[in-house]
């Protein structure tokens, strides 16, 4: 009995596996993209990055007017977190199994959740360029869109996992609901609330180079000249300097985790 | 002997069609220290939460301190809370909170949403927090956040937090099923000097027939939604044992026969 209990098992991985195989190559030969061309075109792209992606001496004369568009950049990336987490914080309170007023609210918060979460911010960035233009406010409203659906989403969970067993304890003790909300549920979720806020930041300041090239703002949008302008050495400095304030935004909020638990 | 709670016809259907109470009547005397029995699924934590309105009976009437509750709503709702005081198996602190900020939370419904919310709270009533601690013996644990207590250091703050309240019944769904046996008689110890000397009522919910008996002026027994036994636990015969709890009686009347028996020794 259990030998056709492994047997069936491993018969099922053996199809899972043959399913991804047809499909790799089945989409390999439609897209006309050949595995091994892609695998030698590697050095080549090495060696030209090593021969032309570098910051010279003279691209640091960009350095000031790089590092302005940064610092926008993480402004906007914060702003737009900071400001989504307010508004999910509301809806997710109105949709969590917990703390729901009604069922229609509920539904009708996590429907409009979902649907901001599950369009992607290049899409949202396209779709708001039509209506703003290129403005630094369109790549602020496209990292906000995203953020307010992934946050509602993770504050929901947070907010359910905190459990009902304080929140009944409240209201039997004649409790209103906003006191019972903010003495009950804010304390037993804040600090996984400012955990993914932090999340959130780290994720828009990597979104907000896609999302200012697309819109024409920020670090996006300079990076996009120099490279349309084949000033690769200055596009080479807009990369490294990302990479460090990446690097020290997330050590940054790797000491507010720290001391906040 | 006045009447402080009286349960006429009360009961509760839920929405999947369970009937958990059907027709409950029964009424409780001021300073009264009564404990429900049943067994599991019986109806008593529905029974209980009826009383304070956290569930809706679809029938009959509450009357509380001489009150018709039953259509209370809002404000009028949380005030009668107020003069109910409620612990639970489970603690239900808010676990990240220190104690003394758990049991504060007892004196949220006196206050308006905006202090509330901000839990502005006056000198007097962190007087009263503390003094209440002391008296359950928690003075050295009041700035000690809840998750890092026992259960019976948990339970105890539960209590602290329902008797802030200054309530005049108190509903303990219940509270020791998850305690250890003396962390447990602790617990009871407390419940029971609280009915004595500060004459509040008490409704508890047990599972242990002989602690029950041990503590209770009177037993109610239910079973699947019904009251089958009101009286004095002197009364309570092992027949009585086997209409609440059916079949899977047999454990439970070893120990009402022992129970039996140390009252025997004691006369
Ligand atoms: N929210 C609910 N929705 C539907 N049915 C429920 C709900 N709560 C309880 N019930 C049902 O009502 C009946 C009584 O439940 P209740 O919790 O009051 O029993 P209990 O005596 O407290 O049991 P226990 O000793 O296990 O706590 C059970 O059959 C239970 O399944
Ligand atoms: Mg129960």
């Amino acid at each position: 009995m259990s030998q056709t209990y492994f047997l069936t098992k491993r018969l099922r991985s053996l199809v899972v596996l043959g399913v991804i195989v047809l499909v790799c190559f089945g989409s390999s030969v439609l897209t006309q993209f050949n595995l091994s061309q892609g695998i030698a075109a590697i050095p080549k792209a090495i060696v030209w990055g090593f021969s032309n992606f570098y910051p010279t001496a003279d691209s640091l004369a960009y350095l000031s007017d790089i590092w302005a568009k940064m610092q926008e950049t993480l402004l906007v990336s914060i702003a737009a977190a900071v400001v989504a987490a307010i508004f999910a914080f509301i809806f997710a309170i109105l949709g969590s199994r917990i703390t729901k007023v009604s069922n229609f609210l509920a539904v009708l918060s996590r429907a409009f959740a979902n649907l901001s979460r599950n369009i992607d911010v290049s899409v949202w960035s396209i779709v708001l360029l039509l209506t703003f233009g290129q403005t630094s406010l369109t790549g602020f409203f496209a990292l906000f869109i995203a953020s307010f659906g992934f946050l509602t989403r993770a504050f929901m969970e947070t907010i359910d996992e905190s459990g009902t067993d304080p929140v009944e304890a409240l209201k039997s003790a004649g409790a209103g609901y906003v006191p019972t909300i903010f003495q009950a549920v804010v304390p037993s979720s804040i600090s996984q609330i400012m955990s993914w806020i932090l999340f959130m930041i780290e994720t828009n300041i990597r979104a907000a180079t896609l999302v200012g090239i697309l819109t024409g703002s920020g670090i996006g949008y300079i990076f996009d000249l120099y490279y349309k302008r084949m000033d690769y050495h200055a596009a080479s400095l807009v990369v490294v300097v990302i990479v460090i304030s990446i690097l020290l935004i997330e050590q940054l909020s790797n000491y507010v985790r720290r001391a906040m638990l | 002997m006045t009447t402080l709670l009286e349960m006429k016809h009360v009961s509760k259907k839920y929405g999947n069609g369970t009937v958990a109470l059907s027709d409950v009547n029964f009424s409780v005397n001021e300073g009264e220290f009564v404990s429900v029995i049943g067994p599991s699924g019986a109806g008593k934590s529905t029974l209980l939460r009826c009383i304070n309105k956290m569930i809706q009976a679809t029938d009959g009437e509450v009357i509380f301190d001489s009150v018709n509750i039953s259509g209370f709503k809002g404000r009028s709702l949380r005030k009668l809370r107020t003069k109910i005081g409620m612990i639970f198996q489970n603690y239900n602190l808010v676990e990240r909170l220190s104690v003394i900020e758990n049991v504060l939370h007892g004196r949220l419904g006196y206050k308006s949403m905006l202090s509330g919310s901000l839990g502005l709270f006056t000198n007097d009533e962190k007087q009263q927090a503390y003094h209440l601690l002391e008296m359950l013996g928690l003075k050295e644990q009041i700035y000690q956040r809840c998750d890092q207590l026992s259960g019976g250091q948990k339970q105890r703050v539960g209590i602290a937090r329902a008797l802030i309240q200054n309530p005049k019944l108190m509903l303990c769904d219940e509270p020791i099923a998850s305690l250890d046996p003396s962390s447990a008689k602790t617990i009871m110890d407390h419940l029971k000097n609280i009915s004595d000397s500060l004459k509040i009522t008490v409704l508890i919910n047990l599972h242990q027939v002989d602690i029950a008996m041990n503590y209770a002026d009177r037993i109610i027994g239910v079973s699947k939604g019904q009251i089958v036994f009101n009286g004095a636990p002197s009364q309570l015969t092992s027949g009585d044992i086997k209409t609440i709890y059916g079949s899977d009686a047999s454990n439970l009347m070893i120990n009402i026969e022992n129970h039996d028996r140390v009252k025997v020794a004691e006369k």
